[in-house]
């Protein structure tokens, strides 16, 4: 689902399961890893360095380049505030 | 709209005017060395309404009085018991005269002074089961929602809370707001980002410079502390950054205007909307400003809520003493696995089966059922859980509350 005309990502309504489909635009894409429920993938292709927009406002920006339907997280966008810090001790630099 | 009946509701009224919506008995240790004794006093009313809180330090902190005091003062508490150790600083004559001129019955006793552990735990047997009868004169009054006071935060966040419980907890918001209650938000760690488009929505320009000015000190604080107010659950749970948890926790406030700008224990002078400042003035000294969600969940009971609504994604089963905790869970999934702890499933929303509007109601029409007596789940499971640390404020300035 889209919450906001202007996002990028969009959100993921139920649980997906590898080699789930899902049509974005004229794109078919499959997954080939499991996505919970909520986690985002690319509307669009995202440049590195662009902004992530969810709601309609940035989130953070992409550190990657990310293709249509790739998975959006720790991995290849980061804060533009203040790092997100996860259990295995991985920091996501800040600027 | 006839969400509910209004002449149903009653409240406890207190001397200062102010109506409660349970009627119980606060022990409150003064230091961590009175606690033990504290536990044991309310153990022997197992099932009664007796909540245990307390401060465990033994240095003075004037935030910490000020929690106290508007605690042991809240409109749900009829009687206090307070069990000090004798040598701690906490200032115990202060606290005992607050109570004292509200007009709740209340007692002072200091282990060294009248002998140790067995004899103080007598002397509190004995104090709270009068307490319990005195408490039962209370004049009972009508309740108009007005009357009400209602706080929300979130925890064990993740990427359905922006998505379902915290827009349905606005819609409830905006409907107390509308129909003239009192609403308080909080936790501008988690507005870092939103400064400008939430400062535009105060009743004043002076508050709109209040408003901002909180959330750039929060920047400020957590980025000294290292760390925002995010957890490792909230990124398994699909949220990546401080600004997208911020973005889908500031739907909570819903759309009113805001009217004011309050700090931990300040009771709002007005009906409306109101956003709680919960991080510590000056120089990060005493740690972060919200170690855990109990202490946000207190910090609103001391500025007078009578429940509060805490909108959960992973699943959060903690209540509080005092005020009833109202969990929405913003998950369809955590829901089906935590439905004994969760009081509205917001997730349906996900699934098609509600829409926000629906869901918002909802959750205002089970205010109002708590209003009357229903207890929460968190409250019907013997959730007490309280918490209060160190910290450090300045008061509030005349913008904030215009």
């Amino acid at each position: 689902m889209k919450i906001n005309e202007a996002d990028n990502v969009l959100v993921v309504r139920s649980s997906i399961v590898p080699g789930d489909e899902v049509h974005i635009k004229n794109s078919k894409i499959i997954f080939d890893k499991a996505l919970g429920l909520g986690h985002k993938i690319a509307e669009r292709t995202i440049l590195k360095g662009e902004k992530i927009i969810k709601f309609g406002v940035p989130i953070g920006s992409a550190v990657e380049d990310i293709s249509i339907g790739s998975h959006v997280h720790l991995h290849n966008m980061k804060s533009d505030y203040i790092s997100t810090y996860t259990l295995d001790h991985e920091f996501i630099s800040t600027k | 709209m006839n969400l509910f009946q209004r002449n149903e509701l009653k409240g406890y009224l207190r001397k200062d005017g102010r109506k409660g919506i349970r009627n119980i008995v606060v022990v409150a240790y003064l230091v961590e060395c009175a606690h033990h004794v504290s536990r044991e006093i309310t153990m022997h009313f197992h099932g009664q309404p007796i909540h245990l809180i307390g401060f465990g330090g033994c240095y003075p902190n004037g935030y910490a009085d000020k929690m106290m005091n508007s605690l042991c003062t809240h409109p749900n508490v009829g009687a206090v018991l307070l069990v000090s150790l004798g040598c701690e600083s906490f200032n115990r004559r202060r606290l005992f005269e607050t109570i004292e001129e509200s007009g709740r019955p209340v007692k002072l006793l200091g282990i060294q002074t009248i002998g140790g552990t067995k004899k103080t735990i007598a002397d509190g047997v004995e104090f709270i089961s009068s307490a319990l009868d005195t408490i039962k004169t209370v004049p009972v009054v009508d309740f108009e929602i007005p009357d009400l006071v209602v706080g929300v935060v979130c925890g064990g966040s993740d990427a359905t809370s922006g998505i379902t419980s915290n827009p349905a907890v606005g819609k409830a918001f905006d409907l107390l707001v509308e129909q003239g209650a009192t609403a308080i938000f909080e936790n501008t760690g988690e507005m870092i980002g939103l400064e400008e488009i939430m400062s535009n929505r105060a009743v004043t320009p002076a508050l709109a410079v209040e408003l901002k000015k909180s959330v750039e000190k929060a920047a400020k604080y957590y980025t000294i502390m290292g760390h925002g107010s995010f957890a490792p659950g909230n990124a398994e749970g699909g949220l990546t950054t401080l600004e997208e948890k911020a973005m889908g926790a500031y739907y909570k406030a819903g759309n009113s205007k805001i009217s004011g700008l309050i700090k931990p224990g300040d009771i709002p002078q007005k009906h409306g909307l109101f956003l709680m400042d919960i991080v510590p003035d000056g120089d990060p000294r005493f740690g972060f400003p919200n170690p855990n969600d109990s202490s946000e969940i207190i910090e609103l009971i001391a500025s007078g809520a009578h429940c509060v609504l805490f909108t959960t994604g992973r699943g959060s089963v903690v209540g509080s003493a005092i005020s009833p905790v109202i969990k929405v869970c913003a998950n369809p999934d955590t829901f089906k696995r935590m439905e004994d702890d969760m009081d509205i499933n917001a997730g349906k929303i996900l699934r098609d089966e509600a829409t926000l509007n629906e869901v918002g109601e909802e959750i205002f029409e089970k205010i109002v059922s708590i209003a009357r007596g229903e207890k929460s789940c968190s409250e019907s499971l013997g959730h007490q859980e309280f918490v209060l640390g160190y910290k450090t404020f300045e008061p509030i300035g005349p913008s904030c509350q215009p």
